[in-house]
């Protein structure tokens, strides 16, 4: 056991060495600031405006990341000034508390922590979020690597692989069909924590339902197609596009994501496969650029004759939206998108049942997967 | 017989009070709610005209009652009172009153409004108008039950009493009629009593709503409003019809004294410059002017310049109570008035007053509130149709901080318009005085009015936008930024920065500062003046050093003060411009106090004490 007791040495010692670069990094933020009052230049931080304006595609990774255009916080208004103080407040709690002391917190406990920071206080769980992601961006570091936990689940998988995950109570290995329930393995919030072993898979399938990824449990899907199931329970968290994106290229797996047909769930498609506008700062460390969708598409409400919804208004205008969205700027998603505005509808995923509940993982599954060339 | 004859004997006269019983609608009477709004209006302005010849402070009762399938309108003033003999004809006979031969500004002018009532009442409910009046506390009350015999416009007395009133004196009118009692909208008794009340400062309104609920618009003055004296027709903007008119009935015997005893503003030189003008003999009698020799007076008065008419003859409401008038009714933060000068209109004396009130609870969003006014009566239908709104639209809000969609139209925003218009006589569109109408010479005095009170808003507007920049930005220099330096100082474990650049920055200040090192033994000194604001600052900068400092550039005056010596210099920085003024010192010399800056504000000045 003499090289494990060394690999978890080193593994310390490269966690160590993360903190010690986050520490530096809040550090150097502290002190830019602190020279702007020195040299009498009205303090100020300046940040990637974060807008679907201001994305772009980066032909160097496939995927889309913040443009040129900046916002600028300064003190010159109240807003600005509180937003810079809040920072160097969190600054200070993130290097004494966090990284200091090896301890850790979550997006909500720093909303509560705040309570204390008098005028600093943050309104509401949004915003000290929301810094948090400044801090990720000035210091070109993850929130991780701040000890900073999201309070959401991560994402379920159930599937054909062997994996080993560190955690505080020492090292567990485990297989993803045969040690784990029904509801498949549950994944940490640092997914870099996990290590593969060995699969035994074709393709990893992200679902968007509950509802679907227990039906194809059900069917024995997975292992009629080796396929690594991945429930991403509606907008994927981080750790669940990180989970996908580490199949993708660590297993070199195809990913397909099978959600909803209405418009918000395309949004969870591209944040998987293209980025997410509030989050491009992260992209090359969460998008599998590889992924591709399977639907439900609008053009399968009509070749399979699938029960509809009516669309609303606002899924109208979140389609026209994504119209406008250069992510969705492609002739596949502009000939899908068109359709659905004409056909004025949308589909659940469990549209399917009206056709038997073998229907999915007989009919529509194997069809659109040798469609895609997958199977 | 001649068809002409056949004909002839068909022609009848007809009667006004026939003629308005098929054409309600003319005296605003077409529509159940407005019926009883109307017949509540007339009888308070009656009321309110009444107390204020007799110099009461009016105190006027409404009561609304549901009566079977009718309503009953009950109006009870504590003025004057009316004189037995009058009553009948008062009520109960169109066209008659006291106001329209007379050129005095007042509410009621042709004598038909409250006998509309009646008749109106007569109309819908087949039943009598009961008056009670009593002029005085010792004697008895008078009560009689009228209504109008329509084919002769003359008055029927059904019953007639004395009896005994508990009121020392008064009138009190009790009318039945078809009606619909609605209290929401503007355009209801209530909105109507409640406008009455912001331009009747002095009178308490009390109105019982049909359901008990009782409303009081208590007074905000203690003072009736000034007395309008009634005065002689002005000769502007008079038309030749009236002239020949006036000229043919007078009394007087010449020319000369018929133009000074007619006309308001005419005195005895300038009825000899017209008589002149026109080439008219000043003792001719007025009767035997031709038509030509009147056109030629006609064209005499546009000739001469004729002074304004006198005031008196219109009691304005005055700024103060037009302001205590919306403070009463409306929570502002923000009020402006003003009152125009006497114009004329068609030989008519008239004046425009108008009231803005702004912010408060007054609704963000919506169109604003215009409240319109003719000699103190509130105006309430055909809003769109009325001088006052026209005038409004006509305004570019938008220059005055209101906004405006397309650049024309009632303005949007948290306001409130008062627009009040006081004349002998004013023009209405029509007989049931909903609108003003459109004459230049008003449209242009209400334009000039309520750009008055939009340039004090914007003024006041800007003011407050700048108080606000000024508050945000002591915010951000007395709370936010000391403890932003506080903690870089505690995470870096440095002491704390000089925040003193940062807040002149902001500020727009000038900055004061030094930076020196050490040279060969001696000290370079530069001393840095930044000005930040956006104008040129001018004034004396004092160094006061123990000893003469050396290689000052640019050069100082050095003044000897006993233990050291002050060194100072004349400067004038521009906006965003920085002067540096370099010297040596000694070593050892101790380090200097804050340098001085003479002739600025020290709330403008960082790192420096001014003086």
């Amino acid at each position: 056991m003499a090289g494990s007791d060394d690999r978890k040495s080193s593994e310390r010692a490269l966690r160590d060495s993360r903190s010690k670069k986050a520490e530096e990094n809040l550090l150097r933020l502290a002190d830019s600031l602190y020279g702007q009052f020195q040299r009498g230049v009205v303090p100020h931080i300046s940040l990637p405006s974060r807008t679907k304006g201001n994305i772009e595609f980066s032909t160097k990774d496939d995927v889309w990341i913040y443009g040129d255009q900046e916002t600028m916080r300064s003190v010159k208004t109240v807003r600005g000034a509180k937003t810079l103080l809040k920072t160097v407040h969190l600054t200070e709690l993130l290097i004494d508390e966090h990284l200091k002391n090896n301890r850790g917190s979550t997006l909500r406990e720093i909303y509560y922590i705040s309570e204390n920071w008098d005028i600093a206080k943050f309104h509401e769980q949004a915003e000290s979020d929301r810094l948090i992601e400044d801090l990720e961006i000035v210091t070109d570091l993850h929130r991780e690597d701040f000890h900073v936990r999201p309070e959401e689940d991560g994402a379920a998988v159930f599937g054909p692989l062997r994996l080993k995950e560190q955690t505080r109570r020492g090292e567990k290995e485990m297989h993803c069909q045969e040690d784990v329930g029904e509801a498949g393995y549950q994944i940490p919030f640092n997914v870099d924590n996990i290590e593969f072993i060995n699969h035994d898979a074709r393709m990893v399938m992200a679902i968007e339902t509950g509802g679907m990824y227990a039906r194809l449990i059900e069917n024995g899907f997975d292992e009629e197609y080796n396929a690594i199931l991945v429930h991403i329970k509606g907008q994927p968290a981080r750790s669940t596009r990180r989970i996908i994106k580490r199949l993708n290229t660590e297993l070199n797996l195809p990913v397909v994501v099978f959600t909803d047909g209405d418009p918000w769930s395309y949004r969870i498609f591209a944040s998987i496969a293209y980025g997410a506008i509030k989050s491009a700062h992260l992209s090359d460390h969460l998008v599998t650029p590889k992924a591709r969708f399977l639907g439900v598409q609008p053009s399968d409400i009509v070749d399979y004759n699938l029960s509809t919804d009516k669309l609303t208004d606002r899924d109208l205008q979140a389609l026209k939206s994504e119209l406008s969205d250069p992510r969705f700027a492609n002739p596949y998603w502009e000939k899908q998108i068109h359709l659905q505005i004409d056909l004025k509808k949308k589909a659940e995923q469990q549209a399917f049942a009206g056709k038997g509940l073998d229907f999915v993982t007989k009919t529509y599954l194997p069809d659109r997967l040798t469609e895609m060339g997958i199977i | 017989m001649e068809i002409a004859e056949e004909l002839a004997k068909q022609q009848k006269a007809i009667s006004v009070a026939e003629f308005f019983e098929k054409n309600r609608q003319i005296l605003g009477f077409d529509s159940a709610p407005r019926a009883l709004i109307t017949c509540v209006k007339e009888a308070v302005d009656n009321s309110l005209d009444a107390c204020e010849d007799a110099g009461i402070l009016p105190d006027i009762f409404v009561q609304i009652k549901k009566s079977g399938e009718y309503f009953q309108v009950i109006v009870e003033d504590n003025g004057p009172g009316i004189v037995p003999e009058e009553i009948p004809r008062v009520f109960a006979k169109l066209l008659y009153g006291s106001r329209f031969h007379t050129l005095r500004q007042s509410r009621g002018q042709q004598g038909i409004g409250i006998s509309a009532g009646v008749l109106y009442s007569q109309l819908t409910s087949g039943r009598p108008t009961r008056v009670i009046s009593k002029i005085a506390p010792d004697r008895p009350a008078y009560y009689c039950e009228l209504m109008i015999n329509t084919s002769k416009n003359e008055p029927e007395i059904i019953k007639a009493e004395e009896v005994d009133w508990e009121r020392p004196r008064g009138t009190r009118v009790e009318m039945e009629m078809e009606g619909s009692y609605v209290r929401s909208r503007r355009q209801s008794v209530y909105g109507s009593l409640k406008s009455a009340a912001i331009v009747n400062p002095h009178a308490r309104l009390t109105l019982v709503e049909p359901e008990g609920n009782v409303e009081v618009f208590e007074r905000a003055t203690e003072s009736l409003p000034k007395k309008a004296y009634a005065i002689q027709p002005h000769p502007e903007g008079i038309e030749l019809g009236e002239l020949i008119k006036l000229l043919r009935y007078t009394d007087k015997k010449k020319l000369r004294v018929f133009l000074k005893e007619t006309f308001s503003s005419i005195g005895t030189i300038s009825a000899q410059e017209l008589c002149k003008k026109a080439d008219l003999d000043p003792e001719a009698p007025p009767a035997s002017l031709d038509h030509d020799e009147a056109v030629r007076l006609l064209l005499a008065f546009k000739q001469i310049r004729v002074k304004s008419p006198p005031v008196d003859c219109l009691s304005p409401i005055g700024e103060e109570l037009i302001r205590a008038g919306l403070e009463k009714e409306f929570r502002l933060d923000f009020i402006a008035t003003t009152t125009r000068p006497v114009s004329v209109y068609s030989g008519n004396p008239f004046l425009v007053e108008v009231g803005l009130g702004y912010g408060g609870e007054l609704a963000r969003e919506g169109r604003i509130e215009i409240l319109r006014f003719a000699n103190r009566v509130p105006l309430v239908y055909q809003q769109g149709a009325c001088a006052i709104t026209h005038a409004v639209e006509s305004v570019s809000w938008k220059n005055y901080s209101l906004s405006q969609s397309a650049g024309s139209g009632i303005p949007v925003g948290p306001a409130v318009l008062l627009v009040h218009i006081a004349s002998t006589n004013i023009p209405f569109t029509s007989e049931s005085k909903d609108a003003v109408a459109d004459m230049p010479e008003i449209l242009v005095e209400i334009d000039l009015g309520l750009k008055e009170v939009a340039r004090k808003l914007r003024r006041y507007l800007s003011r407050q936008s700048l108080l606000s920049e000024r508050r945000e930005k002591e915010e951000i220099i007395r709370k936010i930024l000391p403890r932003i330096a506080k903690k870089l100082s505690d995470v870096l474990d440095r002491p704390e920065p000089d925040i003193g650049p940062v807040v002149a920055k902001i500020m727009g200040n000038l900055l004061v500062y030094r930076e020196s090192e050490q040279q060969d033994g001696r000290i370079s000194v530069r001393l840095v003046v930044e000005n930040h604001s956006d104008l040129v600052r001018s004034f004396k900068l004092h160094e006061i050093l123990g000893e003469k400092a050396e290689a000052i550039s640019p050069p100082a005056k050095v003044i000897s003060l006993g233990d050291g010596y002050d060194h100072h210099w004349k400067l004038s920085v521009g906006p965003g411009q920085k002067a540096i003024i370099s010297y040596q010192i000694g070593a050892n010399s101790s380090g200097p106090a804050k340098p001085v800056v003479e002739g600025l504000d020290p709330e403008i000045v960082t790192g420096a004490r001014a003086i």
